[in-house]
């Protein structure tokens, strides 16, 4: 009995243990930033990396970072492509879902596996020719053109939006019907205020997705003072600036904030999402 | 007048009549509802995927003139160092997400059971996840630099820097050192997967098996395996064809410099720094076909398996429930 309860007490202290470790090695290169981006240059060349800051309160690397970045102007970008993707992706997305889950015609199942085979493409390898479609239609260096490259619906949220129609009782179409409502009326009134759960979901998922894009704003948006985004405009401090790490790690911070902010706010909805997502994709 | 519709169906309707009717509706409906996202699948996927497949038959930049060369870009793939030698460099990806299957899996096993704090350590582990690309080429640029975050944890363990090799410098370990990275990025995220696919398998199967009395690694190897066997598997087969096409870590953190650089990110640099447009497009579809190839094996390979896997859980079920009967039977000889 004894001998199962101190192997016991081992086997929890081991569990503890090696969470704890995990969670360190995760946090640890994030803090180490934290710590660099509070030093002065004299400090940071000076002391050791994991030495803490003689001031918490030192803020000027992150004005500099901010303003030489610019990231003032990259906040504003993102965030119009951000709203501008979300909002077209849900509706196209949402109006996809509904037709291939409501309407039975040939070609459905065709198009389902379009999707889905596209979604196998690995995106690097697309870009290639889609650089020259982007180049022919004049989309390099236009915030517009960048937006509709991403709102192409990805497969994730369409199967998310899918498997929640399916769940939605075809009654109340009928309902609609009989009171002569349009399928138009029938979508915008009926269903989608119900799909409500799903959108949130899968703007969460394409939110964050969208927010951290790089290689293709790197790649259309050219301009880098005037269409930066919050990702590209970390771009800023490659080169001369390359070993300065306080302000470089002034403004990596800068650019996951937002990221932990919505992170700590809808924890939950991310992992439902991302699993939700995952076990139909 | 309705019914007289009805009554007639070989009568023809006027196309106003027929657009006002419920079918008409039904296909204008179809057709403004799919018109959008079918135009940016066809731009954006399709098209590019034939253009791309015509662009390896020829030499060419993306401006200017264009001369057909056959196959050469093909030959041209398979005899360059850079080009076919870079997909050596997937085994270490692939080590990599073997670890951090294993690695995810048991976090999430451990995690799925009352834990204190499990919230937190759930978060910090899952964090790496939501930052962006470039933010983690920096910190792991700074965090491997000679005498920096990782040199000095490491001299805290009681290592001498002098004895410690150049992270992403080293040829023997630089890849390693990048794979880490993405382990890094990636486990908290693979981990959460885990726990959703583990939280939804019935509780009453653990209730059952404790009062069978069985431990937890019982339970872990009879009841959470089998029940999240088809998500592993998908992470497998994700694992796999992501390893073949792995490009962020090199891209973001050592530009592919000093041997890291993969395969993609080789075809990344042809295409856009030396405008070889031609060649990329071949190894972009060679790659492709490989991945392709991949997948397919690797969908039938684990459907044999399962076949298999199948039939050994019934008999694991007989074998317990024999057990069972065995431990009933000498109790009650008690």
């Amino acid at each position: 009995m004894s001998f199962r309860k101190i192997a016991r007490v081992i086997l929890t202290a081991l569990k503890y243990l090696s969470l704890v470790f995990f969670s360190f090695v995760a946090v640890l290169p994030i803090v180490s930033c934290v710590v660099t981006a509070f030093k002065t240059d004299v400090e940071y060349q000076s002391t050791n990396v994991m030495t803490m800051p003689e001031s918490w309160l030192y803020f000027k690397n992150f004005t500099y970072a901010f303003q030489n970045a610019h990231m003032g102007k990259a906040f504003i970008n993102s965030t119009i492509i951000l709203i501008c993707v979300l909002l077209v992706s849900t509706l196209v997305g949402t109006q996809l879902a509904y037709v291939l889950n409501r309407f039975k015609f040939p070609g459905n199942n065709l198009i389902r596996n379009l999707f889905l085979f596209a979604s196998l493409l690995p995106g690097v390898a697309m870009q290639i020719s889609v650089y020259e479609i982007m180049t022919k239609l004049g989309f390099i260096n236009s915030l517009i053109g960048y937006i509709i490259m991403m709102c192409g619906t990805d497969v994730i949220s369409i199967y998310i939006y899918i498997q929640f129609f399916e769940n939605i009782d075809y009654s109340l179409d009928e309902s609609g019907i009989m009171d002569g409502a349009s399928y138009f009326t029938i979508f915008y009134r009926i269903l989608l205020p119900l799909l409500k759960p799903a959108i949130v979901t899968s703007c969460i998922l394409k939110g964050v997705g969208t927010y951290n894009e790089y290689y293709n704003a790197n790649l259309y948006l050219q301009d880098k003072k005037l269409l930066p985004t919050v990702a590209t405009s970390l771009y800023t401090f490659v080169g001369p600036q390359g070993s300065k790490y306080n302000l470089i790690c002034a403004g990596v911070i800068i650019s996951l904030l937002p990221a932990l902010i919505v992170f700590v706010t809808c924890q939950n909805q991310i992992y439902s999402g991302l699993t939700a997502g995952a076990v139909k994709g | 007048m309705a019914m007289s519709k009805t009554i007639v169906p070989g009568k023809k309707r006027t196309f106003l009549e027929w657009a006002r009717s419920r079918d008409g509706q039904k296909v204008f409906v179809m057709i403004a509802f799919m018109v959008i996202p079918l135009v940016l699948l066809f731009t954006f996927t399709y098209l590019p995927f034939a253009e791309m497949f015509g662009f390896s038959f020829y030499k060419m930049k993306y401006l200017g003139e264009r001369k057909f060369v056959g196959l050469k870009n093909y030959i041209k793939v398979f005899e360059r160092d850079d080009c076919f030698g870079a997909l050596k460099l997937s085994l270490y990806y692939m080590a990599g997400s073997i670890v951090q299957l294993a690695l995810s899996l048991y976090l999430a096993t451990v995690l799925s059971f009352k834990v204190k704090g499990g919230n937190i350590f759930k978060g910090f582990m899952f964090f790496p996840y939501l930052i962006n690309g470039i933010a983690v080429g920096f910190i792991f640029k700074f965090f491997y630099t000679r005498g920096f975050v990782f040199d000095t944890v490491l001299q805290w363990c009681g290592f001498q820097l002098d004895n410690l090799p150049y992270w992403l410098r080293d040829q023997r370990i630089n890849n390693i050192s990048l794979v880490a990275t993405s382990v890094w990025r990636y486990f908290g995220q693979n981990m959460v997967l885990f726990i959703g696919a583990i939280m939804s398998v019935d509780s009453e199967l653990y209730e059952a098996a404790m009062l069978d009395g069985a431990n937890k690694f019982q339970q872990f190897i009879y009841i959470i395996l089998p029940s999240i066997k088809t998500i592993i598997t998908l992470n497998v087969i994700l694992s796999i064809t992501g390893s073949l096409s792995a490009f962020e870590p090199p891209y973001v953190i050592t530009d592919g410099a000093n041997g890291t650089g993969t395969y993609f990110v080789v075809m990344h640099e042809i295409a856009h720094t030396q405008q070889k447009v031609g060649l990329a497009s071949a190894m972009a579809i060679i790659l492709l076909m490989i991945i392709f190839a991949a997948t397919i094996l690797q969908k039938l390979f684990f459907k044999y398996v399962f076949k298999n896997a199948e039939d050994e859980d019934i008999n694991a079920a007989v074998r317990r429930e024999k057990k069972l009967a065995r431990m009933a039977a000498r109790k009650a000889g008690k």
